[in-house]
Parts: structure tokens; C-alpha cells; sequence
């Protein structure tokens, strides 16, 4: 079948070697950026094929970024959560802790892949788009580290609530260019870093944030994101002895839930949860859950869950956490979702927010918004689960960044 | 498969000049004033016209084609305007050929044969599609050949020699050739890189060739028109609507006459 078609009965054989997951992923995107997302594909494998690759890529992750991040047994947050648990239930709450990498959070991890990958290809240019700034942050610091010129797209209403990020990506070198065109949010970010990108095949890479876009992103995304479950899973062997039973992560785009679900896939007794921002509740309609409230479609260079009217707009999403704000999600989660491998539930701004306090509370750690439906989840689940059952969840990132926003939902005038 | 595409690139050539194809989104300003504009298009001597379904993120366009589609959104346009629209303009001239043209999400919503069946019944004669490549050409083009209609497929500046036979299997109507590596609207190729890109393609493929993007002249259009089968012309007349609103079929017929004419100057194939 393709060069890598792996085990048969490995739900970690996907995408096809068009991309698919499933009928979801493949190459969406005008005939000017085809021979490029080819070319970009045989570099992808070329280089996971160099050993020279994976050692720049290791040698950056330990030195530059600080991995590998510790797993974390949350003894308080535990004992908490069984104080209002029925007898015997609450289970063991681990924290992989990437939000202490290099720049406060996972997206990192993608950034230093995709930039190798770009000095690979020869290019000299690279853009981004960016929802909270997270992303822009972590592009704009390794064109600094590599040194090429780097424009981040942001939505101008995304830059009027996260200007410490704006800030940031300006102090490390990088050109912000304020979107205005649509809801002025991520969505309308990525529409213009694709219109420059197709503009300028020639010398510009991309760095796409999360696992979504066209083949081979996801795939590359999941790649460089999945070293989060690598290290997970021999964390927590080493530290508990065992596999955990149950992983949560929370979702946008998704390539931290893919990170650390992705290396358990195929471990039958290790259950998984991606949580979506429910915003202001499901049924409300004022949500980021594509996969609750959306339905098949093409977006952004690939088919998946997609939030749309009858006719195939694109509807506005809404989350409190502006990196959750995107009314799509990467395709994978959304054939992992079909066939069931993985559980999808959703947490709404006001849960978000009682896990943010929970957490900075019982742990002493300031989560950023994006976990902190993650952390609202794991409150829910570990309350039903036995005392020796092991949870692991994804602390993406740190919330330095959304203490205003905080302040501000709980009324509070800093 | 029906023919009123190749009839008029027939007749065209008979009579020694290059289609004139002329792109207008659909429900802009309001679903209302699009058959009017349609018309101008027309009376202007467009030969081909192509329809434009607006879309909340038209990844591809520059900003004056952005602009239309939110004015056609904003205006409340659905789907089932736009083929109201079409199915109205085929009654009132039967022989120009329509193309429903756009991105992806709308197109296959309801699946592709429901597309198909839909743009069929309403009169249209081809659909180009910006972000679906020949990769994933069984999300819609099967459904279009089957129920007779052309799926346009697009060459650009970075489709090379070994790509080209990708593109054009199972490419019909007319292959449209995108001049400028970029997004609508902006500025023009060089004429020598265009006239180079269409004698390779033409060398490859006996479809109809025609060039696009960033083409606004009478010159321009005429220059172009000597070696392509036709020029398209969209930007441009999407900024004349924008400024004039519900008040610019005059202005576009002027427009588009001024085109037309410069494309009638070529001299006849000997």
C-alpha cells in the first residue's frame, strides 16, 4: 500500500498516503499551493528518515526547550477532588507538565519540527498565524533562534485581548499584522497567512500551528507533539509501575491531545478524553465544540468536523480561551472520534474558570485557560473512578497570559 | 455532456478572437440586483460567465473579491439563491454558457450529487472549484461528470511539467490558467511568462486555454487574447459593483464593452 503502512489493526497506521484519516484530512487547498504541500511531504519523510534530523530535534528539545517536561503527581488536587467523591472513588491526578517548556507552553514542540523542516527546504521566510498568541510567540522565537524574518497573522479583535503576546512576538523580532477582514478572530488569521503563503511559494514557509491544515500537517504536527505521550508513557512506568487508565486533554485545533494520545493509541486498557470549549454552553450555540455541534466539511486544507450552516458557512466559534476559539478541529481527532477509539465531551467558559482556581488553589500552579477545561474534566472524572485508577492530563500551557481575562470574568479590576 | 461551453469557444475562434469570461459573485450587493448585473455582462458582449458563490472564507481572493462576498453574505445570499439566480439567467439567454465557480464547503454541504443534480437542473454548464485539487477529485468531480456537467481545473505559475497531466486528467471545458502565484485581484504577470506558460499548455491539452488574475485593461486583455482561447476578467468588475451597488449594470456594461472590443481587434486566424 504506501511506504508507511504500518501494522494491520493499529489505530496509529493513519493518515493514507493522501492523507486520509479515515474520510477525514487530505488536500484541500488551490492548485498554486499542490506542488509545495508534495514537496513539503517528501522533505517531511526525508527528514524522519535522517537520524542527522531526529538529533538536531532532540538536542533542541533538552537544551532549548527544557525536556523533558516532568510528569507530576497532584497529591492535593487528588485528595481534594475525594473529599466530595463517593467512598472509595477519586482517582490519582497526573500532570504531564508542558507548560513549563520554553515559552509556557506545547507549542514549542511543533515549532522547533516545522522550522528544521524549513531549513531543510531551504526557505528563508516564515509566517504564522496565531489565535491567543501562544503559537505567534512560539513561531516568532525560533525564527529568532534560526534567525529568518518571520510575519505573524492575528486577528485584530485577538489582538486587542492578548497584547502582552503581541508584545512578546514584537520584542523577539516579529512583524504582526493585524487581520481585519471576517470575525477579525483565528479563523481569519489563517485565511491570510494562506493568502500570503500562496503569494509566496517561493522562498515562505508556513508554520501551521496545530494538527489541522493540509496533508502532511496534521501528520507532521502530531509528529513533533506526540514527543508529550513518548514521554508520558515512560514517565508514568516508571513512576506508578503502569499504563494510566484514563487521558484528558483539552482541544482547539488539538495537537496537544494528539501529542499525548496519539503513543497510547494502540494500549487497549488506556481510555481517552478530548474536551472542547463548550463556551457558553452547547446548546446556547455560542461554543468552540466542532465536534458536539458541527458536522462534516472542507476548511483550511482539510475535510472534518467543521461548525456550519446548512449552506456551508463557516460559523463563528466562541470560547473564554481565545487558543480554543476555532470553529474546526484537526482531522484525526475527528476519525478517532468516529471510529470511538476516543471520547469527546465538552467544558463551558464557567467550568474552565472553576478548574483555573481549582488548580492555582490545590497545586500552586497558574494553568492557562486552554488546560483548564482539561483540569474541569478531570474533577468530573476522577470523582467517578476507583482510588487506584491513574488519570494522566495535559498541562499545555502556563496562564501567565490570561490573567487579565480571569480578572475580568470574575470581576475583578486589575 | 452539453456543449454550449465549447460552442461558444467554436465561435470565438471563427470569428478570430479570444473568449471574453467575466466573474461577478452571486447576491452582491443583494441576491436581488445579481440578474440585472448578469445581464449587463451580457449586453457588455461577455461570452462565458462565471458565477461566483460567495463563501465566509474565501482563502484565494484578494481583498475586492473578499469584499463582495461578505456585501452577498451580509445581504442574506444562500445557496438556493444562487441557483435561482442561474436558473433565471438560463431562461433569459439560452446560449451563454454559466459556470458556477467558488470553494469547496458549499459546493459538497449536501454531497456532491446533490450539487451536481442541482447546478444541472438550474442551467449550468461547469463549476470550478478553488481548493479541490485532482487529489481529491472524488469529492465532486465524478458527481459532475456523471450528471454532464464540466469540472474547470486551474494550472498555476507553480504546476511544472511533471504535475501538468495530473491536472489535466479529467479536466473539461477549459483549463484555466492562474497567471500570478497569489491571490485575486493583484498585480499582472509578464506578458512573456504568460505567453510562455500557454504555448506549454497548449502543447499538452487541446482544451480551450484561458488566462486569469489581475487582468483590468483593455490592453491587457487584448494582449493576452492573442495567445489564450480566453481572457477572465474578475476584480474588476467586482470593484465597479462595489462601488455602485444596485446602480452598476451600466457601468459594467461599459466596462465589459470596453473589453470586448479590444479582444474583437485580433486579427482573424489565417
Amino acid at each position: 500500500m504506501t511506504q508507511h503502512a504500518p501494522l494491520a489493526n493499529s489505530f496509529r497506521a493513519q493518515p493514507d498516503e493522501n492523507g486520509h484519516f479515515g474520510q477525514f484530512g487530505g488536500r484541500y487547498v488551490a492548485e498554486t499551493l499542490m506542488p509545495l504541500v508534495l514537496d513539503l511531504d517528501r522533505h517531511y519523510r526525508a527528514a524522519m528518515a535522517d537520524p542527522k534530523f531526529h538529533e538536531e530535534f532532540d538536542w533542541l528539545m533538552k537544551h532549548y526547550v527544557g525536556r523533558p517536561s516532568p510528569l507530576y503527581y497532584a497529591e492535593r488536587l487528588t485528595e481534594t477532588l475525594r473529599e466530595s467523591a463517593p467512598e472509595g472513588k477519586g482517582a490519582q491526578v497526573w500532570f504531564k507538565r508542558d507548560e513549563l517548556n520554553h515559552t509556557g507552553a506545547h507549542k514549542i514542540n511543533n515549532c522547533i519540527g516545522q522550522i528544521l523542516l524549513a531549513k531543510r527546504m531551504g526557505k528563508t521566510r516564515i509566517i504564522a498565524e496565531t489565535g491567543a498568541g501562544q503559537h505567534g510567540v512560539a513561531t516568532a522565537t525560533v525564527a529568532a533562534r534560526f534567525g529568518l524574518p518571520c510575519v505573524i497573522y492575528m486577528g485584530a479583535r485577538d489582538i486587542e485581548r492578548q497584547q502582552p503576546n503581541v508584545f512578546r512576538m514584537k520584542l523577539l523580532g516579529a512583524e504582526v499584522v493585524a487581520v481585519q477582514s471576517g470575525a477579525r478572530t483565528l479563523k481569519d488569521a489563517m485565511n491570510e497567512a494562506l493568502r500570503d503563503w500562496v503569494a509566496n511559494v517561493h522562498d515562505t514557509f508556513y508554520i501551521i500551528g496545530t494538527a489541522a491544515g493540509p496533508h502532511p500537517y496534521p501528520e507532521l504536527v502530531r509528529e513533533f507533539q506526540s514527543v508529550i505521550g513518548r514521554e508520558a508513557r515512560e514517565q508514568i512506568q516508571e513512576l506508578a509501575g503502569r499504563l494510566p487508565d484514563l487521558l484528558i486533554a483539552a482541544i482547539g485545533g488539538g495537537s496537544n491531545a494528539i501529542g499525548l494520545f496519539h503513543p497510547f493509541l494502540d494500549d487497549p486498557d488506556v481510555a481517552m478524553l478530548g474536551i472542547e470549549a463548550a463556551g457558553h454552553g452547547i446548546e446556547s450555540g455560542e461554543h468552540a465544540a466542532s465536534l458536539a455541534g458541527g458536522t462534516p466539511g472542507i476548511l483550511h486544507g482539510n475535510k472534518t468536523f467543521l461548525l456550519q450552516d446548512e449552506d456551508g458557512q463557516i460559523a463563528e466559534a466562541h470560547s473564554i480561551s481565545a487558543g480554543l476559539d476555532y470553529p474546526g478541529i484537526g482531522p484525526e481527532h475527528s476519525w478517532l472520534k468516529d471510529i470511538g477509539r476516543v471520547q469527546y465531551e465538552s467544558v463551558t467558559d464557567k467550568e474552565a474558570l472553576e478548574g483555573f482556581q481549582l488548580l492555582c488553589r490545590t497545586e500552586g500552579i497558574i494553568p492557562a485557560l486552554e488546560p483548564s477545561h482539561a483540569i474541569a474534566a478531570v474533577a468530573r472524572k476522577a470523582r467517578e473512578m476507583d482510588r487506584d485508577q491513574i488519570i494522566i492530563a495535559n498541562l499545555c500551557g502556563r496562564g501567565d497570559k490570561d490573567i487579565f481575562t480571569v480578572a475580568e470574568a470574575l470581576g475583578v479590576d486589575i | 455532456m452539453n456543449d454550449r461551453l465549447s460552442t461558444r469557444f467554436a465561435k470565438c475562434r471563427a470569428e478570430g478572437r479570444a473568449a471574453l469570461i467575466t466573474f461577478v459573485t452571486a447576491g452582491d450587493p443583494t441576491p436581488g440586483d445579481t440578474a440585472a448585473i448578469l445581464d449587463a455582462l451580457v449586453a457588455g458582449g461577455a461570452d462565458i460567465i462565471e458565477l461566483g458563490m460567495p463563501f465566509t472564507d474565501p482563502m484565494a481572493d484578494g481583498q475586492a473579491i473578499q469584499l463582495a462576498n461578505l456585501r452577498s453574505l451580509g445581504a442574506g445570499t444562500k445557496t438556493a439563491d444562487i441557483l435561482a439566480i442561474a436558473t433565471a439567467f438560463r431562461q433569459r439567454h439560452p446560449e451563454t454558457p454559466l459556470i458556477l465557480m467558488g470553494y469547496a464547503n458549499p459546493m459538497v454541504r449536501r454531497g456532491g450529487e446533490w450539487f451536481a443534480t442541482a447546478a444541472r437542473n438550474a442551467g449550468v454548464d461547469g463549476v470550478i472549484c478553488v481548493d479541490i485539487p485532482p487529489e481529491e477529485d472524488g469529492e465532486l468531480g465524478p458527481a459532475l461528470r456523471n450528471a454532464g456537467l464540466h469540472l474547470v481545473r486551474l494550472a498555476t505559475p507553480t504546476t511544472d511539467d511533471a504535475r501538468l497531466p495530473t491536472v489535466l486528467n479529467g479536466a473539461s471545458g477549459f483549463l484555466y490558467y492562474v497567471s500570478v502565484a497569489g491571490i485575486t485581484g493583484k498585480q499582472q504577470a509578464q506578458q512573456a511568462s504568460i505567453e510562455n506558460a500557454v504555448g506549454k499548455l497548449k502543447a499538452a491539452t487541446d482544451i480551450p486555454i484561458a488566462v486569469g488574475f489581475g487582468i483590468r485593461t483593455p490592453e491587457q486583455a487584448a494582449a493576452i487574447g492573442r495567445v489564450a482561447d480566453g481572457v477572465v476578467v474578475g476584480s474588476a468588475i467586482i470593484d465597479i459593483v462595489g462601488t455602485h451597488g444596485n446602480q452598476s449594470a451600466a457601468y459594467v456594461t461599459d466596462y465589459v464593452a470596453s473589453l470586448r472590443a479590444a479582444l474583437t481587434v485580433k486579427e482573424p486566424v489565417t
